[in-house]
């Protein structure tokens, strides 16, 4: 292996995709309706595992995915392995369901920690579009004691155990270089994620996580331990770690682990406005403009 | 529970001036601090920084902590992030508000994680107000709203137990107090002391480009969609807006399909407006875009497809092909205006 090869650890979400709504987001009873909406890769994780895959085709080394969510989410590390990840992890357990961002952070940064070490890099997306919050990344970082440079668009160079780094900061770009181990996040401005490659797809859809064994085992009347000795063998296996599985503080993740709570949700109601219409010909516009002086709308 | 802390807001500087977005924060700060009973602080960090405490002391800071020093004329992470733990830490502010802006969303969840607190990002609102949970009723509680979901939902958040609360406040969505000049209040020096393991980041080179446009302060804004149809067609807002005096917006789907630059976007991820007059042309009206909009004191949806959702935040709409409409409407200004 050489010596700049980089070590990365991309930390993904499996989100609802909220920019495509296709029924009502709240059930009468005013909780929400996830069915209404299709669970999907967050966009920008993407951005931030083709940056990882980038660095790898150019200095070699290895790409770790790891998400925390429900069973379901394996659909995405799936998704990951066939687009080129090494190696991928899911973190499941009902215990941590309910966490707000510290309690997500504290979790993953857990997970990076107690197996993950010692790493390079830590590839995370801006923001995921449920929460639009952008604020794991940083914790995970100030969790890890290890730098964190947001909004990066360019990884301009690895070398002697630092990175230089182009952010965009909206009016304004910076060229930065931090020492290695670091956090970075990456928005989706930073490049155009590669779609996942035929041979792997091929092979990696039937990547299995510890909840799809027993399934997977009644499939193939086979033991379940003769299942995932035969899917480790073969590269197939999706880790699967739990709360004991990290060493986790009980007291730190989950509900229970977050700091803020839920006090109300309201779904966004349409002001009821007196809307009216004016025709789309000359004597409409006419009219319409004639009521825009007169409340004095202009000037 | 008796609340003793202050009310806190991170002053955050741009182009050697206090932002827009801190002043924004005062004027909440202030109704929040009143509400209480407490000071209204703001916290200054940055190098030859003390002829800035002014504009917070007129605008509504009662007390103004600076921390000046040399290695933090630059804003990177780790500095700034070490100066405000340390000061919470030391003053116990009950309170803690961050602009939402690239600056502070990167500086405010590395604090939050340092003090094990809970952060609610880019809030629309903030109220005081009670929270009730397992038989206990917390009073004076920060009510943190925003947002959720794509804009499909507005969350309201508390956090209980922990202090401070803290939240970041989107940009434009509340009003700059009105500033007394000569206004006084108190400065107080925060000691710096610099950590050589807090500077692993360096800023090699720093480029700033001036805003394109201006849209938070236009009075009217014309604003075009993905119905425009094309870079060309998109002419005809700019001419519109030419013949307004107004400012040229846009919503995300014409940015992405190369119509505008991202500087003109409006919506949930660009500017948050509230103009006296926003005309959107051939916008549909996606939820993102409506929350960066339907503040605005009057709209006008311009748009051939009768069911758009834009229509349902406007006030006056006209169902027709843009291309049509638009030279129209500039033909029947020119008469008037």
């Amino acid at each position: 292996m050489n010596e700049a090869a980089v070590r990365i650890v991309v930390l993904a979400k499996q989100v609802p995709d909220t920019k495509n709504v296709t029924g009502e987001v709240m059930k009468p009873d005013g909780t929400l309706n996830r069915a209404a909406l299709a669970a999907i890769f967050n966009p920008e994780d993407l951005n931030a595992l083709e940056m990882a895959l980038d660095l790898k085709d150019r200095y070699g080394g290895e790409v770790i995915v790891m998400t925390m969510g429900p069973p379901r989410a394996a659909d995405i590390l799936r998704d990951a392995l066939c687009r080129g990840a090494d190696r991928v992890i899911l973190l499941s357990d009902r215990r941590f369901a309910g966490a707000d961002t510290l309690a997500t952070s504290y979790t993953l940064a857990q997970a990076i920690a107690t197996h993950l070490s010692p790493f390079d890099l830590v590839v995370c997306g801006r923001q995921a579009i449920d929460g639009d919050t952008a604020q794991v990344p940083p914790q995970v970082a100030e969790k890890l004691g290890i730098p964190q440079v947001t909004y990066v668009i360019e990884a301009i160079e690895v070398k002697d155990g630092k990175m230089r780094l182009r952010r965009d900061l909206g009016r304004r770009e910076e060229v930065v270089e931090a020492e290695l181990p670091l956090l970075i996040t990456v928005p989706r401005t930073a490049n155009r994620p590669r779609w996942p490659n035929a041979r792997r797809l091929l092979k990696y859809r039937h990547a299995r996580c510890g909840f799809e064994l027993e399934a997977e085992a009644r499939r193939r009347r086979a033991e379940v331990h003769e299942v995932l000795a035969d899917l480790k063998a073969r590269g197939l296996y999706i880790e699967t770690w739990g709360a004991e599985e990290i060493q986790a503080d009980l007291a730190r993740i989950g509900l229970g682990g977050s700091p803020t709570k839920v006090k109300k949700v309201d779904s966004v109601v349409l002001k009821g406005r007196s809307l009216r219409f004016f025709t789309p010909d000359d004597k409409g516009i006419k009219e319409l403009v004639g009521e825009l002086i007169e409340e004095r709308t202009f000037g | 529970m008796t609340r003793h802390g202050e009310v806190w807001t991170f002053a955050e500087i741009e182009d050697g001036q206090i932002a827009g977005v801190s002043l924004e924060l005062l004027g909440k700060g202030r109704e929040l601090a009143q509400a209480l009973g407490v000071p209204l602080a703001a916290v200054l960090i940055g190098h030859r920084i003390r002829s800035l405490a002014d504009r917070l002391f007129a605008h509504g800071a009662d007390i103004v902590y600076g921390a000046d020093h040399e290695c933090l004329a630059e804003y990177t992470t780790l500095p700034y992030a070490r100066v405000l733990v340390n000061l919470v830490r030391e003053r116990k502010p009950d309170i803690v508000l961050y602009g939402a802006t690239p600056l502070g969303r990167d500086l405010a969840p590395r604090v939050a994680s340092a003090l094990k607190t809970g952060l609610t990002a880019d809030c629309t609102d903030l109220q005081i107000g009670s929270y009730e949970s397992g038989g206990r009723v917390y009073e004076n509680k920060l009510l943190q709203i925003r947002p959720a979901w794509g804009g499909n939902i507005i969350a309201t958040i508390v956090s209980p137990d922990h202090l401070p609360e803290m939240a970041t406040v989107r940009e434009g969505v509340m009003r700059v107090p009105d500033p007394v000049e000569g206004r006084n209040g108190t400065y107080i020096e925060v000691p710096v002391n610099p950590q050589p393991q807090d500077f692993k980041v360096r800023i090699l080179e720093s480029r700033t480009h001036p805003r394109r446009v201006d849209l938070r302060s236009a009075a009217i804004i014309v604003a075009g969609g993905y119905g425009m149809g094309s870079k060309e067609n998109f002419r005809l807002v700019h001419e519109l807006a030419g013949v307004l005096g107004a400012a040229v917006g846009a919503s995300r789907a014409a940015v992405d399909a190369g119509f505008i630059h991202a500087d003109h976007q409006i919506g949930q991820t660009g500017t948050t407006v509230r103009p006296k007059l926003y005309i959107a042309c051939g916008i549909s009206g996606a939820v993102q875009h409506r929350a960066g909009m339907e503040e605005s004191a009057k709209i006008l949806a311009i748009n051939i497809d009768p069911e758009a959702p834009i229509f349902s935040v406007a006030h006056y709409g006209i169902v027709g092909d843009v291309r049509e409409v638009i030279p129209r409407l500039i033909k029947a200004l020119r008469g008037k205006l």
